[in-house]
């Protein structure tokens, strides 16, 4: 296991996620990808810090990312649940109403 | 009394500001008021006058300066008053007719609607007049003057609803303007060269020699084109009769008697300032005048015209008078004239009062009608035609006399044009006033309608008649006036000449010019044009002395000549006028009144030359066709040049200033605002532009997101 290999399985990732959040419609979808960067930063975190350093600080970052990334999906969904009372959708391209 | 002379003039300038302002509101209309003022101005005449008459002196002089104007410690302008026998004998003349006019008018303008303005006018006049004649300087006389000037012009045109009144009142103003410019170039020079304007003062420094030669001269004509113009001397005298349109009594004080005769007291007020050159120029405007318009009278049909140039006529008599050397004769001759013109004109104003018409060709017969009237006309015409006895005859064959002692002494065979056309004239005056006398009040009545309509004036206008009637006798005048009424002595051309010839010099007027030695001799008046131009000093020019006086030790004897002839002069004056006269009267009454000679016949026989003098000599005609056309030519032109040319560089720059505005408002339009709306629509595109980028899909902006991140990741890489 090598540090490349690992930067290849998180650009996969990456990629995988910006995919889905260039293409889906649907904001679960779309948080759903962002998890998937999140967790393809998190594997760079962590492969950097287990490879090129001899402390913590990747590690724990990947920790507050995690963290980070619950609180985002619960606020998140919370505001897709409102957006859904609202309009009655959870389209993306839905919500354009501040759009000039 | 003499001290209290100031306030003379004062008294009708009181009464003038009275009744111009409440004269409607006082009883009578203030007539009472002005007739108050200019008696106690007589009452105060008669005193100054009893003094000097007392005084009995032909040098008195009463003269007191007050500082007018000054600065820092020096007086630059003198006011006060001057009297010397002249003035006391004018202030007289002045008063005694102007009470009388004021009399006369009480009757003769009754009823008139502006009757208290009219009183108020004759106020103003009256101030004038006095105060013209008791200045002591040129300043002060040229002020009074142009408030003479002022009066007569409200006063001639005092009815100016009628056209012709208005249009007299004009041309009289505007011909007096003309003469008036040369008096004010006149007194310019004086002060010009003198520094001072009293008449004392001007005197001094012209015989200091501040002022000589050729612009003294220069300065006499200046000042006596005042006289030509206010004593209606040819070439000027056109306004005289024209005058005529005012209310008779205007005539008769301001036409007549008192203000015409100002041009005349200006002439003797200045005497010595003249040079002998000057005097040749006075007595030729006197000749012309007093014979051009004594034939002009001759063919006239108006009562008050013919009296009109009557009075021309008798002015140039005075101002030749002057003009020849006979100072007395010409202030005599005012004097008298002043008393039986105004006599002349009061009875016409009588005359018209009663028949309503001025044409005498309508009268005839009057004299039955109108006793009181006709008497004192008949005695004024008696002392206008030189009849002795009477004062004309008295102050005329003064004139005359000068006249011929000047030819007789000056040597020069056309000198003696002065005497022969004043007899002659003398003549002619006494053949038009009869003929008027004739026409007016003898005879059977032409116009019975008119004649019965005719009627006696109120005594109002007749005691004016008589008082006048009464001073036209020569008992008045003779003996005390040729004493106290004295030719002063010349100051001009005087300097370096010794003593004796001094004295001779002012007896005759005779020309004085400086020998080669610098020694004096008197030369003849008719080589005057031939010394004047020469330099002093190159006596070869002067020509010979005449009669005997080239040596100062003949000049006894010589004086004893002059003297002489100046006695032969008068005598043969004397005879010679009496004649002349006589043989005018009996012409005049062999035509109109025995009907010897049809006047009308003689007419058509000199059909053109009577034209002639009915027309005045077409002067009217030629200042139409020269002067006023002239100017009205040169109006037009002015008014081309000013419509055409000053107007168009007018136009020009306001066509230019459009023009640039168009330019400015041009580039205002689309640089200006082009810039301002250029920003904005320059905002507004750009924004909308941009605003497409803000297409609210969440894809694109990751897209961007992504895409700006790779770029940023190729840009590091390579």
């Amino acid at each position: 296991m090598t540090l490349d290999k690992l930067l290849i399985i998180a650009a996969a990732l990456f990629c995988c996620g910006l995919y889905t959040v260039m293409t889906r419609r649907n904001a679960v979808a779309v948080l759903m990808g962002v998890e998937l960067i999140l967790n393809a930063t998190n594997i760079n975190f962590v492969a950097f810090s287990f490879f090129l350093t001899r402390v913590m600080g990747g590690q724990i970052f990947a920790v507050f990312v995690i963290v980070l990334a619950a609180a985002e999906a619960a606020v998140a969904l919370a505001i897709f649940l409102r957006m859904f009372s609202t309009t009655g959708t959870v389209e993306v391209d839905a919500a354009d109403q501040l759009k000039g | 009394m003499i001290r209290y002379a100031y306030i003379i003039p004062f008294l009708p300038l009181l009464s003038f500001f009275v009744n111009i302002a409440v004269g409607k509101r006082l009883p009578r209309k203030g007539d009472w008021l002005c007739l108050g003022t200019i008696a106690v101005a007589l009452a105060m005449s008669i005193g100054i006058f009893y003094e000097v008459f007392r005084a009995y002196d032909p040098n008195f002089r009463y003269h007191i300066v007050f500082p007018w104007i000054t600065v820092g410690s020096r007086a630059l302008l003198n006011t006060g008053i001057l009297i010397d026998n002249v003035t006391a004998v004018m202030l007289l003349v002045v008063t005694i007719v102007s009470t009388l006019v004021h009399l006369f008018s009480i009757g003769y303008m009754h009823g008139d609607p502006r009757y208290n303005r009219f009183f108020a006018y004759l106020s103003i006049f009256s101030f004038s007049m006095l105060g013209l004649v008791l200045a002591e300087s040129f300043l002060f006389i040229y002020i009074f003057w142009e408030l003479v000037g002022l009066s007569s012009y409200l006063l001639i045109g005092f009815w100016f609803e009628k056209k012709s009144a208005s249009d007299a009142g004009k041309k009289a103003f505007i011909v007096n303007r003309v003469g008036d410019f040369g008096f004010l170039i006149g007194i310019l020079i004086i002060y010009a060269t003198c520094g001072v304007l009293g008449y004392d003062q001007v005197f001094l420094a012209i015989g200091e020699g501040k002022l000589s030669g050729t612009l003294l001269t220069l300065a006499g004509i200046g000042v006596f084109c005042g006289a030509i113009g206010k004593s209606a001397q040819f070439p000027l005298h056109v306004w005289l009769p024209d005058a005529m349109e005012g209310p008779t009594p205007v005539s008769a004080l301001i036409h007549a008697a008192t203000m015409v005769a100002a041009g005349v007291y200006l002439v003797g007020r200045v005497y010595p300032m003249f040079t002998p050159d000057a005097f040749l120029f006075i007595a030729c405007f006197g000749l012309i005048t007093l014979f051009l318009t004594a034939s002009i009278a001759l063919a006239q049909n108006d009562i008050k015209k013919v009296l009109a140039y009557s009075t021309c006529s008798q002015l140039g008599y005075m101002i030749m008078g002057l003009g020849v050397g006979g100072y007395t004769a010409g202030l005599a001759h005012l004097t008298t004239h002043a008393a039986f013109k105004a006599c002349l004109f009061l009875g016409s104003g009588s005359v018209i009062h009663a028949v309503h018409s001025q044409d005498i060709q309508e009268m005839g017969g009057l004299r039955k009608k109108m006793p009181i009237t006709f008497v004192t006309f008949l005695i004024a015409t008696l002392a206008i035609s030189g009849v002795p006895g009477f004062s004309g005859f008295y102050s005329k064959d003064m004139i005359l006399g000068a006249a011929l002692e000047f030819g007789m002494k000056s040597g020069n065979p056309l000198h003696m044009v002065f005497f022969i056309g004043a007899l002659f004239t003398a003549g002619l005056t006494a053949f038009y006033m009869f003929r008027l006398v004739i026409l007016t009040f003898f005879g059977a009545p032409k116009d019975h309608h008119k004649y019965d309509h005719a009627h006696e004036s109120p005594a109002s206008m007749w005691v004016p008649l008589v008082v006048l009637a009464g001073l036209s006798f020569s008992f008045w005048y003779s003996g005390w006036f040729g004493t106290l009424v004295q030719k002063p002595k010349s100051v001009a051309n005087l300097a370096g000449i010794s003593a004796p010839a001094k004295a001779a010099t002012m007896e005759h007027a005779a020309v004085m010019a400086p020998a080669p030695q610098g020694e004096a001799v008197p030369v003849k008046e008719g080589e005057l044009d031939a010394s004047r131009g020469s330099a002093p000093g190159t006596g070869e020019h002067g020509q010979a002395p005449s009669h005997g006086t080239s040596a100062p030790a003949g000049h006894g004897a010589d004086a004893e000549h002059d003297a002489h002839i100046a006695h032969t002069a008068h005598t043969y004056a004397m005879y010679s006028s009496v004649a002349v006269g006589t043989l005018g009267i009996f012409l005049a009454f062999v035509v109109y009144s025995f009907g010897w000679i049809n006047p009308d016949r003689v007419a058509n026989a000199v059909k053109p030359l009577y034209k002639f003098l009915q027309n005045k000599w077409y002067f009217d005609e030629l200042y139409e066709a020269t002067i006023i056309n002239g100017s009205k030519a040169l109006s037009r032109g002015l008014a081309w040049f000013d419509m055409h040319v000053v107007d168009g560089l007018v136009n020009l720059t306001a066509q230019i200033g459009v023009f640039v505005s168009f330019l400015v408002g041009k580039f205002d339009d689309y640089v200006v605002d082009g810039a301002v709306n250029g920003l904005a629509s320059a905002t507004t595109g750009s924004g909308s532009l941009l605003g497409r980028l803000q297409t609210g899909k969440l894809y694109h902006y990751v897209f961007v997101l992504a895409g700006g991140a790779l770029i940023i990741f190729l840009i590091k890489a390579f």
